[in-house]
């Protein structure tokens, strides 16, 4: 549309950031908004349009989770410890965003870095969910996720450590996907736990998912994990047929624990799928439910060592009275950090201490191995894997809030693709009670191409993705 | 192993976090709930199975020994937090940053 002139980028930022204005109070979704610098991107890309150098992303105005760094502009990762942070660099997927002519359109609020799936952690206040304001959005990429479903924004990008843009696109109602880890770079983004942290796309469609990856995706130096591969087109394969196609059910999906109205809409989903050609297959991912235990002790270990930097010292938040070096790390980081992220670093600092090493992290690691294997041994006899993306449908703010525990389990079906590695998707499948529940697709390491085509596929003879939050018209 | 208010008290200690005798109480609780869910860990036998630290078996990059950064030092700064014990001045002087006397 930007192309043929119909609109320009000018236009289409105005709109958005008017419909920000009007709906953003109620919602939370973004946590910082400069009308002035989005503006001039979309001029830039207007003029790039004018000139015939634009390619399909060009103008299109995307909201960023505020844990990359985007440089002056305010970057938070959603904590009090970066409040007042004002980012000297970008990070490598904003470089690339702005290399296509893209418009920031501004930094979406989240769990204070990265750790929550309710965004109920963020210093900034909790995100709503616009298909009900007294429901959670999910998180951590609560914001975007919100963003995305009220269209406050064409499309959005997230991170995902234990299902941080899955479960959050299957509480709001749209597509979103976790690449296997690698293939975005992580430079700039803001470290949680360095070994599952992956950001990918948050957006309407699955080809809107596929678009966005060929911005996102590709090899940067500057990450030391980030993969060396040939560039990819992740829309090739959107038009294939889906004759053929061998779906794997794990058995672990299904059973206790999942609510009972959202597996109704995910066995519709895959009765869709089956009408599509698509072959359904059992199998069993045995160690399903030690992915969580896995998790907790795996993350907070990382998180402790990556999060030893906040020390008030260079940057951050510092405190106002302090007597000694010791006394000012201490209550920098007492006073900087919220609840939650306090535990993680607390439970980190433990299973990682003297004496408790062998018996939590490095069985924690070794757990990790059983659980890739499972997917080895599955994706011998399918070709990709569905089940729910959360056990529920959104849930109501303060709900669980106080219960760590139930809080952490709203991630498990999401987190043992992080452990492995492995790419993930969440597209609309329906709703239950008028709220959406996502569909799960989980591919083999590098199989992002066939996903995207597997949810294109579905969203040809579906309407899910289509379906807006009524109020925000 | 249950935990203890001392345990509690001595991780945060490590962790550089302060904590008062309230939020200690508070966070045992907490945190024994989840150490009981890690706990499910301790029933899976793991005799043999090599620890995965990674999702990719990948091996570190080298690159030649040449610069690649330039020096920001002044960008950075802009950074730095607010001094405090009544100062609201930048913790910065003449490029570097300011902290409380560590040697006598």
């Amino acid at each position: 549309m930007l192309q043929t002139k119909k609109i320009s980028s000018v236009e289409l930022t105005q709109t958005f950031l008017a419909r920000i204005a009007q709906h953003n109070p109620s919602i939370n979704a973004y946590i910082a908004l400069d009308e002035a610098k989005s503006l001039a991107q979309a001029k830039a890309a207007d003029a790039l349009i004018a000139a015939g150098k634009a390619s399909p992303l060009t103008g299109i105005p995307i909201a960023q989770k505020d844990i990359f760094c985007a440089k002056d502009w305010p970057t938070t990762c959603g904590s009090k410890m970066l409040a007042n942070f004002v980012a000297p660099y970008d990070a490598h997927v904003i470089t690339q965003f702005d290399a296509v002519g893209a418009v920031n359109l501004g930094k979406t609020n989240m769990d204070e870095f990265a750790m929550g799936s309710s965004n109920e952690t963020s210093y900034f206040g909790g995100v709503k969910n616009p298909w009900d304001v007294e429901r959670v959005p999910g998180g951590s990429s609560g914001g975007s996720a919100a963003a995305v479903a009220a269209r406050l924004c064409a499309a959005a990008t997230g991170t995902d450590t234990g299902g941080s843009i899955r479960q959050p696109a299957s509480l709001c109602g749209f597509s979103g996907l976790k690449p296997t880890y690698g293939v975005v770079s992580r430079y700039g983004m803001i470290a949680f736990a360095s070994s599952l942290d992956q950001a990918g796309p948050m957006a309407k469609s699955a080809e809107d998912c596929a678009l966005m990856m060929n911005v996102m995706a590709g090899f940067d130096e500057r990450d030391s994990t980030s993969l060396n591969r040939e560039k990819e087109d992740y829309t090739r394969d959107l038009a294939k047929p889906l004759q053929g196609l061998r779906v794997g059910l794990p058995k672990e999906f299904f059973a206790e624990g999942l609510d009972a109205s959202v597996g109704k809409v995910i066995d519709e989903a895959i009765a869709a799928y089956k009408k599509l050609g698509a072959e359904i297959v059992e199998i069993s991912l045995p160690n399903t439910g030690l992915s969580i235990p896995v998790y907790y002790v795996l993350a907070p270990a990382e998180a402790s060592s990556n999060l030893s930097r906040y020390d008030g010292v260079r940057y951050g938040h510092r405190t106002a009275e302090y007597t000694d070096l010791m006394d000012m790390y201490c209550k920098s980081r007492a006073e900087g950090f919220g609840a939650e992220v306090k535990r993680r670093i607390l439970i980190g600092t433990y299973v990682l201490s003297a004496g408790y090493y062998d018996a939590y992290y490095l069985k924690a690691q070794q757990i990790r191995r059983l659980i890739a294997q499972d997917f080895v041994e599955a994706f011998k006899h399918c070709d990709v894997i569905m089940g729910p993306a959360a056990p529920s449908t959104a849930f109501k703010a303060g709900e669980k809030v106080d219960d760590p525990v139930a809080m952490y389990l709203q991630d498990i079906y999401t987190i043992s693709t992080n452990l492995a590695g492995l790419p993930g998707m969440s597209v609309p499948a329906g709703f239950s009670n008028g709220l959406p529940v996502g569909l799960q697709i989980i591919g083999n390491y590098f199989d992002e191409a066939r996903m995207l085509n597997v949810a294109h596929q579905y969203q040809q003879v579906t309407d899910w993705h289509l379906k807006m939050p009524q109020g925000i018209e | 192993m249950a935990l203890s208010i001392e345990d509690i008290k001595k991780v945060a200690h490590l962790a550089r976090l302060e904590i008062s005798d309230a939020d200690a109480s508070a966070t045992l609780t907490k945190l024994s709930g989840i150490l009981r869910l890690i706990e499910q860990m301790q029933a899976v036998d793991t005799t043999g199975i090599v620890p995965m630290s990674h999702s990719q078996d990948l091996s570190q990059r080298l690159r030649d020994d040449i610069v690649t950064k330039t020096n920001q030092r002044e960008a950075f700064q802009k950074n730095a937090p607010v001094l405090g014990n009544g100062s609201t001045e930048s913790a910065v002087a003449e490029g570097l940053y300011l902290v409380p006397k560590v040697i006598e």
